[in-house]
This record gives C-alpha cells, structure tokens and sequence, in this order.
C-alpha cells in the first residue's frame, strides 16, 4: 500500500473513531486519539504503535466492513506500525527487509551463516571438529577473540541501527516543544510495557476472535521477552565472569550464567512455540497480511536460538558439540542480523508510544 | 414448505429480542431467533446505542450518587409530555435490577464516565457500546442453545383472533414456516420504510437519511396492526434530529450528528434563517433541529461558522466545506450570494455585545432580529468561513402496539392477545409518546424483553 493511501485511510478511520468515541475505554489509543481534534502524520504513526492489537475495537465497531465506512483500527494501526518501522529505518536503505522477511528466509540465513562458520573453521582449524572430543571446550572449536570479534561488531552494528532507528522515531512523534516525559511517567510506560497491560486493560483479556477472550497471547508474550532478558543476562554475566575474574566457558550447570540461560532458553522455546500457535488460530481479520512473514521470521529465529542453545547445553560433553556450537551461532548471527529489521524494533518503538501517551497524560493531568 | 417447531418464535435480533431469547431458554424454553439482517448487520438500531437508564437509591459501582425512581419518571414525562404511567413506573421499577442480570451474560460496562455527556449518575455505558452488548448477548444466547437465523424476514404472520399459529419467513430465497407455542414481537419501528415515512411527511420523505438499520421496515407492525392490534403513539410522530447531509441513507449512526449548530447561524437553500440556533444547550435542542429542516424547501440547511469557534464543538465525520469569503462559500453550498450576504450582514449587525460562554446560556444574543439568537450570538466575520450541510436524520418512529403489563398485545376488543408479546421499539411508544430521553429505548427494551420472554416461556409450558 503506498503511504499516502494508508496516511489518508489512517486519518479517516480516526476521524471517525473520534466522532464516535463508543470504544474509549478499551485501551491508550482512543483517549490518546481524543486528545487531538485532527491527525497528522506523526500522530497516525504515533497511535499506530500505542495500539497493542487488542481486537476489541474490530468487533465493537459499528462501522467496520462491510459498513461503507469500512473502519478496521486494529489493521489500519498494524499497517501503520510497520509503515513507521520503515519510515524511521537506519539505514534506510536497508527498510526494504521489512517486507522481505519469512520463515523460510530466516531458515535459509541461519544455514547460510552457519554454513560459513562451518567452511572457516573446517579451513582455520580443522582439528576443532575432529571425532572424539568430549571436553565442552567451545572455544576450542571458535576462539574466544573470534566469537568476541564476530559477535561485537555486529551487536555494536545491532545497537546502533536500532539506537539511530528509535530516536527517529520518538523525533517523529515527539518533535521539540511537545510535552516531554518525568520520571513518573517513563516509570509507568516501562510497566504498562512489561505487564502489557493494553492486552487486557478493559477486561479479561485481549480476543482471538469475537467474543473469545483468553490470557494466552499476553502469557507467551511475557515468556518470549522474559526468556529473552535471561538469555541475554545470562550472556552478560558470562562476560563478566570471563574479563573480570578469568572464569571461562563452559561454566558448571549451576551456575548463575547456566541457570539464567536455562531458565531463558525454556522461555524462549515455549513463548514463541505458543504464539506460532496462537497465531494461526487468531482471526485473520485482525492483523496485516503483508506482516505475517515479519512474525513469522522473529519466532522462528527466537525459538531456533533457544533450542539449539538448550540443546548445546545437554550435548556439550559430547562429540556433536563442535557442529551444534557452530549452528547455534549462525543461528544467532541470523537474529542478530535481522533484529533491526524485523518485529523485534516493534518493543522500542511501542515502548515509545507509551512514553509519549504518558506524558501527554502527565501534561494534561488526566490519569 | 419445511416446517420447524419450537416454543417460542422471537422475531428481531436487537437488544429487546435477545433479551426475550434468554430470558425464555433459561426458562426451559425451545427459542429461535428470527433477525432480517444478514449476521454483521444484527442487532438492529441497538446495535447504535451506548448505554441504558438505570434508577438507583444508592451509589452502584458503576453510577454514582442516586437516581431515585421519581426523577427518573420526570425526565420521562418532561419529554414524552404523557406515558402510560403503570408501564412507566414498571420499567423505571425495574431498571435497577438491570445491570446484575447483564453481567450474568458477559455484559461488561465502562467505569464511571468522566462527565462529558452530563450522563455519569443516569446511564451506565457499555463497555464498547451496543454492537460489543449484542455480540455478549448473541455469544450467551449460542451457548445456552438458542436457534438464530440470519437473513430471516418474515413475510407474514398468522394471527388469528390474538392467537398466533406461525410464522412465515423468507430467507435465503425461499419461505419457510416457523411454528411456536407463542411469539415475541421485537422487531422495531418503521423509520427505514421510506414509502410509509412518505404517508406523514409527503415527498419530504425521499430527503430523510435514516440513522439506523435500513432492516427496520415495520413490517410486523403493519402485519399486526391488520391482525386487530391496538395501536399506540402518534402514527406520523418520528425522532428526527439534524445530520450531515453527506451522511449515509442508512445506519451512520452517531457519528453523523453534528454539534456546531449553537455556535454560528443555519440557513435554509434561499440563504435565509430560520430558527433561534441559540435557544438552548444543543442536546436538549438538537432533535426539534430534524423537523425544522424536513419543513426547509429541499429538506436542506447549512450550519455556518467562523474560525473563531474552530474547535469548540465535538469534531465532524465530514469535513467542512470551507472558503476564504462568504460569496465563495455561497457558491460552494450552491445557495444565492447575494441573500446569504444579506443574512450575514443582518445578523453581524444584531449581535450585541456580551461575554461569549459555551458552557452557560451566556448573554450573547441579537437584538431586533427575527429570528433572534439568544445566546452564544457572536458576529460571524473572521474567515476562514466553514459550512456543515444539514439534513433530517431520523432516529425511530412512535407507533407501536399497546401492551400490558406482561407484555402481551392487546387487541382492538381490549383484550390481551392469548400469546403474542411485544418488546422493545414496537412497543416503546406506550411509554414514549414524544422526544427523547437518553438511554430510556435500552431500557424499555431490557426490561420488557425479559417480561415477554418470560411470558411466551411460561405460556409455552402450559
């Protein structure tokens, strides 16, 4: 859809929905969107990614298709989510990935990257994958400067594209002059964010389809990020571990890096596995086609990380563990790769939204 | 001719017929629903609404303060200048209990209002407004086993000495006959039946837009009213209130309405005035506002404002038509230059001075004007200039079937029909005779719903 169809179709679903006003307590958005008597381009993207996907508002609206007014909030705002994901895209020549992402495509990344580590090490050092070895010793099989090399210059890369991307964005739609946020109000949009209280603020929780409401969206939600937050503790406090005191991988199984990365990795197989799921059971009504290969391509990369970093951690001591290791960094070289441009930006930039509607809340004194 | 058979028939799927569904399958009752719009347009007008008039004595967690029952029934008779005050007190009796036997469905309701429709202590709202109430109330009536067909129109009824047989129902291209112990007549008004509107209003009628279902054609009404029905309310009587003319012909619902009018002049297509526009706070004005502009040559006006008060009324659906001087925004609207200058100047040089407040009957108003503007008269001289064209936007109609206590029909003898009941807007106008009281349509329906459903049922078992 080109943006000025979407910008116009944007403005007209929320000027109606502002007209109306019957779903105002639903969630942040239609109070949000109330604020405001007309929509500019920075509040349509800014609404977008306020809305959690819900659905509540499809099936209440009076007015959605077959209405000639054809109003659709939780697609039209889906679209939109992803029309600022490219819009603020750094660099931007690369927001073209948005569209191109897929289960396949990500299958098809993770072998390639694996494939090469598999070809450098064959080449650099052969003796790393020889039969027999039984010692866990990953870095026998990738050196540490090697992992640390390879890993920290494209998380330094990760972290600036999503860094550059995100304050695009926050600029977009909180340009100088617009109430900025207090402490109180960024303390409330980080638990709004982490309890994702938009999926059930109006109720039992969000639907699947009309009139079925279930926890479930919101509980593998809280599985995928909470295992991902251990995961990547568990990688900092490896870190640590190694720079400060000298302790090296691999660690004992009970130990905080292992445990925290056990913990996270479960998560990280269930949350993704159950929103897979999930996914295809929802009504398809409620979300954007063209964004079924974006999910679908950070669930799979998130659950192929966990599986064969739970798997390495059963199989270390065995002969396998030299080509598990090297499919489980291609793996995660493919999620590192992709996370700028794919679902995953969908955290910073919500996490924004909200930012953003708690300090028009804080301005406005309303609660 | 295949024949289905059940306890209770329920014709109409709004909020009354549902009512009536659960109210007689949690009595034991075999139901069928039978709803003339196809599945995404059920529900009828109830499907518009937003909340429901509930009496009280003492703070609910939904409404605070108190409501007592004979306030409620002087708002009513405020409005309705009469009712059928043993119906009235039932329903106003009754609406207390409401919201506890809606939950018990699944209905959920919006906390407290923060005060912007002056309704907070009087109406408790649904959580998503009246199609989210329907969806709760089909999904309960699916779980406990109601039938529910779609697309079911009924064309005819047989009733014969007040005893219904049957019902015959075209659905899907071809009729078929529904049986039952006893029926519940849910099936609204007549407001999206153009021709019958055309009886009252002459040809006036082909420029009304239609606020709600297009499915509300009154054909039961017609049905019964030849079956020996006693009629109630005001055959020509329609609520009638002023939208935007690019509305659609029928269901825009609210969004259509349109709250600028106290703020500048309306004019009719000559470019002349017509009506005080500031005789009164808009949501106690804006339904006369309909049948002054269905009396207007073309059943057309143009509300029209300055920049000024850009932004002090709830935003339109439509645009505004906007120009840079008033002959362009004459010619914009198509209404003469020259005699929409001569209002304008008319009416710039009445207003006298005063201290402009939307939020009060302020001390803005014209003086040696006819007709005047009596309050939040301000000149209107600031461009850019915006028009909202107007049309007659009609929300029902008051001719219903007289009912009793139970909600049985009574007939043209005076006697109760042995087991056909009504509910909702076919027979709201017992209650109803004129005007509008917010929320009061949902809780005619609820409460008799659930007294009709209760009765087929019971008749049913006997």
């Amino acid at each position: 859809m080109p943006p000025a169809d979407l910008l116009h179709r944007g403005e007209h679903t929320l000027t109606v929905c502002n007209s109306c006003r019957y779903c105002e307590q639903y969630c942040a958005v239609f109070p949000a969107m109330e604020r405001r008597l007309t929509f500019s381009d920075a509040d349509l993207v800014y609404l977008g990614n306020l809305c959690h996907n819900c659905g509540e508002c499809l099936y209440a609206c009076q007015y959605a298709p077959p209405h000639e007014f054809g109003i659709d909030v939780p697609r039209t705002m889906a679209e939109l989510r992803l029309h600022s994901y490219e819009e603020d895209c750094w660099p931007r020549p690369l927001a073209r990935a948005f569209r191109r992402q897929g289960a396949l495509t990500s299958l098809v990344l993770a072998a390639g990257f694996s494939a090469i580590l598999f070809a450098a090490t064959v080449q650099l050092n052969p003796s790393a994958l020889s039969p027999g070895r039984t010692d866990a010793e990953f870095y026998a099989v990738v050196p540490h400067g090697v992992m640390v090399a390879v890993f920290g210059a494209v998380g330094g890369f990760v972290a600036l594209a999503l860094g550059v991307s995100v304050w695009r964005y926050w600029r977009r739609i909180s340009p100088r002059g617009t109430p900025g946020p207090t402490p109180r109000a960024l303390a409330r949009a980080v638990r709004d964010a982490l309890t994702l209280r938009h999926l059930h603020a109006s109720g039992p929780d969000c639907v699947s389809a009309e009139e079925a409401r279930a926890p479930w969206r919101r509980w593998w939600h809280h599985a995928t990020l909470g295992g991902f937050l251990l995961c990547f503790a568990s990688t900092s406090v490896a870190a640590v571990y190694h720079a400060a005191f000298g302790w090296e991988a691999p660690h004992p199984y009970t130990s905080l890096p292992v445990l925290l990365g056990t913990a996270g990795g479960v998560g990280l197989v269930l949350g993704p596995a159950g929103q897979w799921w999930l996914r295809r059971r929802r009504d398809p009504a409620l979300a954007d086609p063209a964004q079924q290969g974006l999910d679908a391509s950070l669930l799979v990369l998130l659950w192929l990380t966990s599986a064969t970093g739970l798997l390495l951690l059963a199989l270390r001591a065995r002969t396998v563990m030299g080509p598990l290791l090297l499919v489980h960094l291609g793996v995660v070289l493919a999620l590192f790769v992709t996370l700028p441009y794919g679902k995953f930006v969908h955290g910073f930039y919500r996490l924004a939204a909200l930012v953003k509607d708690a300090a028009e809340r804080d301005a406005d004194g309303s609660v | 001719m295949n024949t289905r058979e059940h306890d209770v028939v329920i014709i109409g799927g709004g909020n009354a017929a549902l009512c009536a569904a659960l109210t007689a399958r949690a009595a034991g009752a075999r139901v069928i629903v039978l709803e003339c719009a196809p599945r995404h347009f059920r529900g009828g007008n109830s499907r518009h609404t937003r909340n429901l008039r509930v009496a009280h004595s003492a703070p609910l967690d939904l409404l605070p303060g108190d409501y007592p029952e004979d306030e409620f029934l002087a708002d009513l008779l405020r409005v309705s200048g009469t009712t059928n005050e043993a119906l009235a007190q039932l329903v106003i009796g009754r609406s207390s209990g409401l919201p506890e036997w809606m939950r018990g469905h699944g209905v959920r309701f919006q906390t407290s209002q923060r005060g912007t429709l002056h309704l907070e202590r009087t109406n408790a709202f649904f959580l998503g407004g009246g199609k989210a109430l329907l969806n709760t109330y089909y999904a309960a009536a699916e779980r406990m086993g109601v039938d529910v067909l779609y697309d079911a129109e009924v064309e005819n009824l047989e009733v014969d000495g007040g005893r219904f047989g049957g019902a015959v129902v075209r659905s899907g291209g071809r009729a078929q006959g529904i049986r039952g112990r006893a029926v519940v007549l849910a099936a609204g008004g007549f407001e999206s039946n153009i021709a019958w509107l055309r009886e009252a209003w002459g040809p006036a009628a082909d420029n009304f837009i239609i606020r709600g279902t297009p499915f509300n054609t009154g054909r039961v009404l017609r049905v019964m009213l030849d079956a020996g029905a006693q009629p109630v309310g005001d055959p020509k009587a329609c609520h009638a209130v002023a939208v935007d003319a690019r509305a659609p012909r029928f269901d825009g619902g609210i969004v259509t309405r349109l709250d600028a009018v106290p703020l500048g002049i309306v004019v009719n297509a000559l470019g002349q005035r017509f009506y005080d526009e500031g005789e009164d706070f808009w949501p106690k004005r804006y339904a006369i506002w309909g049948s002054l502009v269905a009396r207007q040559p073309g059943q057309i006006a143009y509300s029209i404002v300055d920049d000024k008060v850009k932004g002090r009324f709830m935003p339109s659906v439509f645009p505004p038509i906007e120009a840079g001087s008033m002959p362009e925004l004459a010619r914009s609207i198509d209404v003469p230059a020259e005699a929409l200058g001569a209002t304008i100047g008319a009416f710039n040089r009445a207003v006298r001075p005063g201290t402009f407040d939307h939020a009060t009957l302020d001390d803005c108003r014209t003086e040696g004007l006819a007709p005047p503007k009596t309050h939040w008269a301000q000149r209107i001289d600031v461009p850019p200039f915006r028009a909202y064209p107007l049309r007659p936007g009609i929300t029902f109609t008051y001719l219903g079937l007289t009912v009793d206590e139970r909600a049985r029909v009574i007939m043209t003898n005076g006697m109760p029909a042995e087991n056909v009941y009504a509910a909702g807007e076919i027979m709201a106008g017992n209650i109803l005779r004129r005007g509008y009281v917010a929320g009061v349509g949902m809780t005619i329906g609820t409460v008799f719903g659930r007294i009709a459903g209760e009765g087929a049922a019971r008749h049913a078992s006997r």
